[in-house]
């Protein structure tokens, strides 16, 4: 699905001329249908790596392919079409979009593949139930707790039926009982549908569940756990 | 989506969207008010220049007088040769018409030419008199002036006091101040065209009791008076009036803003006045109203020393709160609506940019979603254009508001023509400006403003709220633009 290779980004600092190496030559290849957890302390570069897999960003340099197109390379609308048909994100905040429902959060993200609006209704209407929020999809971001809102992002990352899902903290905010419940539903979506997932995860009770286990350290990343079932 | 994403916005941060729309609004209210003003102050004005100049007049063309002739009143106690020195008691009435000071003449010769040239529709002549009635008793004392020659009789210029006196006939004899008792009466009129009243002064008038004059009294002994005369000296319909020592029988009254006392068959005025064959002011309608200001040269030449006005220039002599008020709505309302209006563009283009960068957040989630930078910018742009058709629509709200207001306190305004000068040339009021200079108050129109909504200023309207939303949009959607789908992970709620 990836293959990486020398991959760094360099961002502006705060002070004019200052440079900040977020990522300094990251090498990994992540297989299709693979489930990996990014750990690491906090500012040392998982949610640049995360960024720049899901097309959020461009690299500094290095090479960052994905299933064989180098994404440094591409044009703006094909990065666009890209993050809109196989990446499914998953924000660490949630970023629901606080005036639409429930629902209508997880249309938008069917509106860039242009869905006429029946079909979107009905598969937002689907991926809520998947996720246990059918009852809830009149609702505002407002009217939603927090493990809610979360499962909304997680079923607008789904609908459109991603290739990968990328998710950065998926389970930060959330108090324990629910952050095993959301754990456990992208495990299962995992399981059943195929999806490679990658997670940038503090958590050290859900890095022990996932198959394979990286770790960023200061733009670097390293395999802690290999995957011992593929 | 765009339509369900648009409404959501808008009604879930309506406060915001309001106080947008409001500034708009007022902008467009305001607008709407001024215009709608404006046009009424326009419809004003064309009003008094009906009443000045008759229904469709779109030229006038008069005569300067020249020094010593035309306007002067010279008049004289018939049968009073004088032949010898001393003192002279006279006790006489003496009613006399004259052309209206100011003014001098054109021969209907003119009137004619200036029919045939092309451009011109219509042209009818009139004559505008003043009548002086001179009664009671004149002590005066004569002494020789063996020098002088023939006439001392036109003293080319009168005083108010009407003290002027050249006796027509037995020159040499110089008048000393005249003494006694006698009462002087000036009034007005002008001899019309009764064979064509489309134009000119009597196509404005209307009548309010009797009848109005017609074609079958071209050479009759006939008048109708002016109503607010008519009230003043109680004048009835059937009533005989003496003027220039002619008796006329009233046979109407109209009610008109003109100056004039009575009007009179064309003919008859001449014929009082020794005029034959003259008229003082010519009224012409061009066949467009394009082709004014080219017939208004082609008269020129064909009238060489004439005075041709167009309404145009005739609308500038119109003086009076009436033109006051137009020339601040022009000046000061036309910088007030488009200060406001710039204002409330400005305010809405700064509160949509600072609208969209607090939701950066937002934006750059849908970009990292995959919505295409147009996409983005489409929404931005069509929250911003409704927000404005909704200003539009409290604009027109506000604008009907103002004019309503207008209409119901209906100001009132007076226009005059300008009376002020003193200089022998009239410029360009034909008619009633000579004597209304000698007469004074002169006749104020007074008109009330109204404020009528036209549809295209309602047009102009919605044009500009769009236009509003549009540019506070274009600069929301450029901010918007350059947002970057990384921006989903901005600080920025
Ligand atoms: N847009 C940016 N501009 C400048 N510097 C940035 C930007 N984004 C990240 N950085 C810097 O890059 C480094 C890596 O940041 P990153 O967000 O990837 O860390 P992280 O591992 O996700 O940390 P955390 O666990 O706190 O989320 C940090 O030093 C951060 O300050
Ligand atoms: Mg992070």
């Amino acid at each position: 699905m990836y293959e990486i290779s020398g991959l760094t980004k360099v961002y502006d600092g705060k002070r004019k001329g200052e440079k900040v190496h977020a990522l300094q030559g990251v090498d990994v290849v992540i297989p299709d249908n693979d489930m990996l957890a990014i750990q690491g302390p906090t500012g040392h570069g998982k949610s640049t790596l995360l960024q720049l897999l899901g097309g959020l960003d461009r690299p500094s340099g290095g090479s960052l392919k994905f299933d064989g197109q180098e994404l440094a390379k591409m044009g703006e609308m094909q990065l666009t079409k890209l993050r809109a048909q196989n990446f499914g994100y998953i924000f660490q905040g949630f970023n629901l979009i606080p005036t639409l429902t429930a629902q209508e959060n997880v249309e938008t993200a069917l509106v860039p593949l242009g869905i006429p609006a029946t079909e979107r209704r009905e598969r937002a209407v689907r991926a809520l139930t998947e996720v246990g929020l059918g009852e809830r999809l009149g609702h505002l971001q407002t009217e939603l707790s927090g493990g809610q809102q979360q499962r909304v992002a997680i079923a607008r990352a789904l609908v459109k039926e991603p290739k990968v899902i990328l998710a950065d903290e998926p389970t930060g905010n959330l108090d324990e009982e629910t952050r095993d419940d959301i754990f456990a539903l992208l495990e299962r979506l995992w399981a059943e549908r195929g999806l490679t997932v990658i997670m940038v995860t503090h958590d050290s009770a859900l890095s022990k569940r996932v198959p394979r286990l990286a770790q960023i350290k200061h733009g670097k990343l390293t395999i802690k756990r290999e995957r011992v079932d593929g | 989506m765009f339509f369900t994403y648009l409404g959501r916005e808008l009604r879930r941060r309506a406060r915001q969207a309001l106080v947008i729309a409001l500034g708009l609004a007022l902008g467009i209210g305001l607008a709407i008010t001024v215009s709608s003003a404006s046009d009424g102050v326009k419809a004003a004005q064309t009003d008094v220049l009906k009443s000045l100049y008759g229904v469709g007049t779109d030229i006038t063309v008069t005569q300067p007088a020249t020094r010593g002739s035309g306007g002067a009143q010279s008049f004289g106690f018939s049968g009073q040769a004088q032949t010898t020195t001393g003192t002279k008691t006279t006790t006489a009435s003496q009613d006399t018409a004259r052309v209206a000071m100011g003014s001098g003449t054109l021969a209907t010769t003119t009137l004619t030419k200036v029919k045939a040239l092309s451009g011109v529709s219509d042209a009818v002549g009139s004559l505008s008199l003043t009548d002086f009635n001179v009664s009671g008793k004149l002590t005066q004392s004569f002494t020789q002036a063996p020098s002088t020659t023939g006439s001392t009789g036109s003293t080319g210029r009168s005083d108010r006091s009407g003290s002027g006196y050249g006796g027509g006939s037995g020159g040499g004899f110089r008048a000393g101040g005249p003494s006694g008792n006698f009462s002087f009466n000036q009034t007005t009129m002008q001899g019309v065209d009764v064979s064509d009243m489309t134009i000119g002064p009597m196509s404005s008038v209307t009548l309010a009791s009797g009848r109005e004059l017609s074609a079958a009294d071209s050479s009759a002994a006939v008048a109708v008076v002016n109503s607010s005369y008519a009230t003043q000296q109680n004048i009835k319909v059937g009533a005989t009036e003496t003027l220039g020592g002619t008796k006329f029988t009233v046979v109407g009254i109209v009610t008109t803003s003109s100056d004039e006392d009575y009007f009179l068959p064309l003919a008859e005025a001449q014929k009082i006045s020794s005029e034959t064959g003259k008229v003082t002011t010519v009224y012409v309608k061009a066949a467009s109203s394009t082709q004014i200001s080219a017939v208004a040269s082609e008269i020129g030449k064909t009238a060489s020393g004439a005075t041709v006005s167009t309404s145009a220039q005739l609308a500038d002599s119109v003086s009076g709160s009436l033109s006051s008020t137009a020339s601040l709505l022009t000046n000061l309302g036309r910088w007030l609506v488009i200060g406001v209006l710039a204002a409330a563009f400005l305010i809405a283009a700064l509160l949509t940019m600072s609208a969209v960068g607090r939701r950066t957040r937002e934006f750059g989630t849908l970009k990292a979603i995959g919505w295409t930078s147009r996409r983005v910018v489409r929404q931005v742009l069509g929250e911003s254009i409704v927000t404005g058709l909704i200003g539009g629509v409290l604009g027109i709200g506000l604008g009907f508001a103002g004019a309503l207001v207008i209409d119901k306190v209906a100001p009132q305004l007076t226009a005059a023509a300008s009376t002020s000068s003193a200089s022998t040339t009239t410029g360009g009021f034909g008619g009633g400006g000579g004597a209304s200079r000698f007469r004074k108050p002169a006749n104020d129109i007074t008109v009330h403003l109204t404020a009528p909504v036209h549809l295209n200023i309602l047009l102009i309207a919605v044009a500009l709220a769009v236009l509003g939303g549009l540019i506070a949009g274009a600069l929301g959607g450029w901010r918007a633009s350059s947002l970057r789908p990384a921006d989903a992970l901005s600080k920025v709620a």
